[in-house]
């Protein structure tokens, strides 16, 4: 089957059912996209379809029906998204396994909801978890992040 | 992206510091000033210089030996070891090193002498020297106990000083000018006359030289990135744009995908196993027997993952109670003499002031908790006749490596451990298991790396938890005050299951059992901690702040019962019980910041108080809550803790949130139950932590009256959760005396 990732085509051979997190992890060396959980309960997987937030654990190869975007996609060190920058200012990571589906479900949130309000905030990013405890700091770069994306 | 490449390059710098050309430079004189008269009596060689920074045609290459899970431990190192050495952090590469006695963790063993820390008597204080001798001896080359900041402050900037001034001394033979006429700035040398010589080409002179280490590291004035509120991580950009490589993200052009099933009865073996429709599933290569359980080697992670749960396997049950029931009461009649293992606190006389009056008693309960780092366990190894080479992240190379020769029957110095970043650990990686199983799959395919990744479901079947106990707590007040505490504590020893299991046991009393609760500074007339061994049931292992994360909480909600029943304030009582100087004003510092005896906080809201001092660092905490009519909502945090100096302010804030989340995310809602000597627990939706919704606004500050630099990776955990559950009490009067506490209340 053929995959869009990040603005490639890449020819893969996987049965339909093979979780997308998998083809991109192990058989395109994609590996922004984190396993952790295996059943859409921590968002580590998180890419975008088509701009929207989706679990790649959980959206079965077969599935995909749009251009994916991972966390190497949405920007680069030299070129960061607003959201990693916001989140290199706020200095958000510990350990940093979770903030690739952080970011990128900050990321498709400030998409579709340019200016959030605490709650909303609150309500977005709760299905990303964190192990270290990185909440206090990814509330305010995504605060950052708002104002610096409604500015540009 | 983690291919070949990366690895080819980090082995060959490995291996290129003697063969290369590479120079590694780098010192501590072990001789610290002290009478040990031990330390100063050290084997040939032992004061050979160690390697810390290592400078090749590559550029220059700072090794950073301890362990990063996410505290920051590389970018600390390496601000440190840069500060003398007079190079930009950000630009210099970062290696963790091979395993090597050398790297052996002094302070780390501190908090097993048998004094509290507020005692700084010189008896002490040999006391705690001594426990810098054993790590040495067995090149104790672990990372955990928040000993890195301690055991590495003066050790790396040492390090850095003399690369520094040895290079100086190469430039000065090569400029026919004096040292002392020379400067440093950015890995160069500024000769007198402006012009500079760069730290590579200077560095193979400099290698032939003697270090120069009579120059004494700089002032505090100078320094340009220790304690500066600039200096941020110098790894973040990596993490937050998908390129940093943890260990599950390496990859080999020639590598094989694996995952396991082992018993989740820890320790009990395999009595059969069917392998048959596993064996035709696509991409499988190989179904491979392991201690205790069965691998397969595929062609994807995922295929492996299916195949290995289609193994039909039958387990032989392991040799532990069966229930959370039946360990519950192994735990509760472990309560006895037979069982005493220490009693490192008996001031004045509890049995008298306790036999009659108005007695308040109360049982304590502490659940199992996994440490489940979202990173689940994983391992590459490669094994061929000759060589075994390991990639994995992990706090225990030394270990790692020696289990990995015995195993594979290949000398020590033919095994290779490269330790990888984790994306977290909370103590999880001070096993090896996960390595040793792969090593196990890599041996039936020699020459070819496996990579294994267990399934989140295995990381919580396999997890050798924090342990449970169970404590009863005994005490009285007079005249409106405190009058006597006696805590006895159940609890299985980690240090011996733990220990037991990578090396031998360790004799003698385990102070970890009762850390957190008999060593804190209170003055009560008549004060007892006695810790009873329990016999182990599920073997257990260290969890972020050990023995003080469950005894934080039974030690200070315990001592908040006694404060209510007295009628006493519950800041002002313990800062009237503390007698020590440093925590009494963390005490202080945490009532001025929550405005403690200044604001009224409304109605259905409760304010709690809790302090613990853990890992040598006094630490409060206050916790304002409200009872909505949905449950509990925790509102506010105030967090002041002493840790002499401040090194990293921006990371020590982001610990120390970290520490207050765990610690009140665990409290709410986090445990393990047994049923069939299995978790019941077996993936986040039923062990879930705190979610950012929950999370309250924490304001912290740092304070620096204490003697010594202290790590602050753990401190923050303890006093969280009965700061919690005191908040609890002052909102509803309901006292909760287990964990989790939503056995007992909802939170919002």
């Amino acid at each position: 089957m053929k995959l869009n990732v990040n603005g490639n085509e890449h020819e893969v051979d996987v049965e339909p059912d093979m979780p997308l997190l998998w083809v991109l992890r192990d058989e395109l060396n994609i590996t922004g996209p984190k396993y952790g959980c295996g059943v859409a309960q921590c968002g580590a997987c998180t890419v975008h379809i088509d701009g929207m937030a989706v679990r790649s654990c959980q959206m079965a190869a077969g599935d995909v029906d749009g251009d994916i975007t991972t966390i190497e996609g949405l920007g680069t060190p030299n070129a960061m998204h607003a959201v990693q920058a916001a989140w290199v200012e706020h200095q958000v990571a510990q350990c940093g396994y979770c903030q690739s589906g952080q970011i990128m479900a900050a990321a498709s949130f400030l998409d579709v909801n340019p200016e959030p309000t605490d709650d909303q905030i609150d309500r977005a990013m709760s299905a990303n978890l964190c192990r270290c405890g990185t909440y206090p700091r990814i509330r305010a770069a995504i605060k950052t992040a708002a104002k610096n994306l409604s500015g540009a | 992206m983690g291919r070949i490449g990366n690895i080819a390059r980090r082995t060959f710098l490995i291996g290129s510091a003697a063969v290369a050309g590479g120079v590694a430079f780098g010192t501590y004189a072990y001789k610290k000033p002290t009478d040990n008269p031990l330390l100063d009596h050290l084997g040939d060689g032992e004061n050979a210089i160690t390697p810390y920074v290592r400078i090749d045609a590559e550029g220059i290459t700072l090794i950073t030996p301890r362990a990063d899970f996410g505290q920051g431990g590389y970018s600390t190192q390496a601000m440190l070891i840069a500060e003398e050495l007079d190079v930009d952090p950000n630009t210099v590469r970062l290696d963790p090193g091979p395993p090597s006695a050398a790297y052996y963790n002094g302070a780390v063993m501190e908090e097993a002498s048998p004094f509290p820390a507020y005692n700084t008597d010189p008896i002490a204080e040999r006391a705690r020297s001594f426990m810098h001798v054993p790590a040495k001896l067995l090149g104790l080359q672990i990372t955990g106990g928040s000993s890195t900041v301690p055991d590495t402050f003066v050790k790396l900037r040492s390090a850095g000083c003399v690369a520094r001034e040895t290079l100086k001394q190469a430039a000065a033979q090569m400029a026919g000018v004096e040292r002392s006429a020379l400067k440093t700035q950015n890995g160069q040398v500024i000769l007198p006359d402006g012009k500079t010589l760069g730290y590579v080409e200077l560095a193979p002179l400099a290698a032939t030289l003697d270090p120069v280490m009579d120059v004494p590291l700089r002032d505090e004035s100078t320094w340009k990135y220790i304690r500066k509120n600039t200096t941020k991580r110098v790894d973040m950009i990596a993490r937050c744009t998908g390129t940093f490589d943890y260990g599950i993200d390496l990859a080999f052009d020639d590598m094989v995908y694996a995952s396991v099933r082992a018993n989740p009865g820890i320790g009990g073996g395999v009595k059969s196993y069917d392998a048959n429709a596993a064996q035709s599933m696509r991409g499988v290569q190989k179904i491979v027997p392991i201690t205790s359980g069965v691998g397969v080697i595929a062609d994807n992670t995922w295929r492996a993952m299916q195949a290995v749960n289609a193994i039909d396997i039958t387990w032989d049950a392991p040799d532990y109670p069966a229930s959370s029931d039946e360990i519950w009461q192994v735990l509760e009649n472990a309560i006895s003499d037979e069982y005493q293992d220490t009693r490192n606190r008996d001031d004045g006389d509890v049995e008298t002031a306790l036999a009659d009056g108005d007695v308040l008693e109360a049982q304590y309960r502490i659940p199992f908790l996994a440490h489940a780092p979202l990173e689940p366990m994983n391992a590459i190894v490669k094994v061929s006749d000759d060589k075994c080479e390991i990639w994995t992240g992990t706090q225990i190379p030394g270990f790692v490596k020696d289990h990995a020769a015995k195993m594979t029957g290949l000398d020590a110095d033919q095994v290779f451990v490269y330790t990888q970043p984790m994306g977290g650990s909370f103590g999880r990686r001070l096993e090896d298991t996960y390595v040793l199983q792969t090593i196990e799959l890599a041996m039936a395919v020699k020459g070819t790396p496996v990579k294994m990744t267990w399934s989140r479901e295995e990381d919580f079947a396999h997890d050798y938890p924090r342990c449970a106990q169970v404590s009863r707590a005994r005490g009285k007040v007079a005249n409106g005050q405190v009058d006597s505490l006696d805590l006895s504590i159940a609890a299985p020893s980690t240090a011996a299951s733990w220990f037991g299991r990578i090396a031998m046991a360790p004799p003698g009393p385990d102070a970890s059992l009762v850390a957190g609760a008999w060593d804190q500074p209170f003055a009560i007339p008549n004060y007892r901690v006695t810790g009873y061994r329990a016999p182990e049931t599920v073997p257990v292992s260290s969890w972020r702040s050990v023995g003080a994360s469950g005894n934080g909480f039974l030690h200070d909600c315990f001592l908040d019962e006694l404060i209510h029943r007295a009628g006493a304030d519950p800041l002002m009582e313990r800062f009237r019980l503390c007698h020590h100087d440093v925590s009494r004003k963390v005490l202080e510092t945490v009532g001025e910041m929550c405005n403690w005896n200044g604001h009224a906080i409304g109605e259905n809201r409760g304010r709690g108080v809790a302090f613990t001092m853990a890992f040598s660092v006094p630490c409060a905490q206050v916790i304002e809550v409200t009872n909505t009519p949905d449950g509990i909502k925790i509102d506010n945090v105030w967090v002041a803790a002493d840790v002499g100096k401040v090194v990293e302010p921006i990371n020590l804030e982001a610990q120390i949130f970290g520490g207050v989340i765990f610690g009140l995310g665990h409290a709410m809602n986090c445990e393990l139950t047994y049923d069939n000597h299995v978790p019941d627990q077996t993936n986040y939706h039923n062990y879930e932590g705190m979610r950012l919704y929950q999370c309250p606004q924490i304001m912290v500050k740092a304070l620096e009256n204490g003697a010594k630099i202290r790590g602050i990776g753990e401190p923050g955990v303890p006093p969280a959760a009965p700061a919690l559950a005191n908040a609890i009490f002052a909102a509803t009067g309901q006292r909760i005396r287990e964990m989790p506490l939503n056995k007992h209340i909802n939170f919002v």
